[in-house]
């Protein structure tokens, strides 16, 4: 969706880390986007290596981590896997579900230098 | 994993990947936080702000050209007697909007977001420095006309409200769920044209209910005035409860 300034976030925590976690490079970026979350990994890496130029994850490596989507339905009393938000259970049909894995967007490590 | 260095690569030790004795070698660092959490932490000061003040703030999204400004003037013409309003205006380019609103007589702020396709909490706190909304006022915050990156960007508002217009697809809700799963209220607008389009209200609203069980609707047209007076009513409960 906004993956320009999701990556304009994603730097800015890598540049205040730095100070903190005492490092002068970022050679790898860990990051956990969910099948939800409406983030496009596609997006995100070519947005990733434009907004990183000139910065201390210039040559950063950028690791997705894809998290599908998952969803409690009450009806099977069980976790389903889903691909939308609205979709109804995979195996009974009902819905609401209630979702619980796959809308995260998070960073999840470094590799620094 | 690499065998000479650990560094989770598959490589050959080349002079471009050289380990030179002396150099600090790469480490892990765990941060485990969520790519928002900036723009949540501003959202959560703006929402003490409001709280504080009692301020009803509503955060309103649509695709562009949904009568977002029109239903705003209308909205405004009607309350502004016993109510204090203040506007905040996304757009990406130019002050239009922002005038449109100023000619009702309640003081209205622009922000135009460039190259950005949403507003965020940082840009809104700021506005209210300039703006001083008054105490126990209602804030609407226009946001950019789009139904995609809004949705995932919490501004410290109360509810999200989604404007959809029959002149719209009725599949809108399925197509963009995000949008419609985040907000509390849709208003269905422009229903005076119902009469000349295939739009299947009945349908749309099954869609929206489907992305969102918990969602209110509240059918209207800005033009007509039809639906203006349960939405008048909608805000007034809304805001009591803030008080």
């Amino acid at each position: 969706m906004h993956e320009l300034s999701l990556c304009e976030s994603v730097l800015q925590v890598l540049e205040q880390q730095a100070q903190i976690e005492n490092y002068q490079t970022v050679t790898a970026v860990y990051l956990e986007i969910g099948a939800l979350s409406g983030v496009d990994p596609e997006a995100m890496r070519f947005c990733f290596d434009s907004v990183v130029q000139g910065s201390l994850a210039e040559k950063a490596r950028l690791e997705i981590i894809e998290i599908a989507g998952q969803a409690w339905c009450s009806a099977c009393n069980a976790n389903v896997l889903v691909e939308q938000r609205y979709e109804s259970c995979p195996n009974c049909g009902s819905y609401p579900l209630q979702i619980n894995d796959g809308d995260q967007m998070r960073i999840k490590q470094l590799e620094v230098a | 994993m690499c065998g000479v260095c650990g560094c989770g690569d598959q490589h050959q030790h080349s002079p471009k990947h050289s380990h030179i004795l002396g150099l600090s070698p790469t480490r892990m660092v765990k941060i485990e936080q969520d790519i928002l959490a900036k723009n949540n932490h501003y959202a959560a000061e703006n929402r003490r702000y409001f709280t504080e003040r009692q301020m009803l703030v509503l955060n309103l999204v649509s695709s562009p050209g949904s009568g977002k400004t029109t239903l705003l003037t209308e909205t405004i013409e009607r309350l502004k007697a016993d109510t204090e309003i203040a506007v905040i205006e996304g757009d990406q380019q130019t002050s239009r909007d922002a005038e449109r609103i100023s000619a009702t007589g309640v003081p209205a702020l622009q922000i135009n977001t460039g190259k950005g396709c949403h507003l965020e909490a940082q840009r809104i706190g700021l506005a209210l420095d300039s703006l001083q909304p008054k105490a126990q006022s209602v804030l609407f915050i226009e946001n950019v006309g789009n139904l995609v990156c809004p949705s995932g960007f919490d501004l410290g508002e109360a509810h999200k409200v989604v404007i959809l217009s029959v002149t719209e697809g009725e599949d809108k809700p399925i197509k963009y769920p995000d949008m419609f799963h985040a907000a509390n209220l849709m208003l269905l607008n422009k229903i005076d044209l119902l009469p000349y389009l295939d739009f299947d209200v009945e349908q749309c609203l099954a869609y929206a209910k489907q992305v969102n069980p918990n969602i209110e609707i509240i059918q209207l047209s800005a033009k007509s005035g039809q639906g203006l007076e349960e939405w008048q009513t909608w805000i007034k409960n809304q805001q009591a409860l803030q008080a």
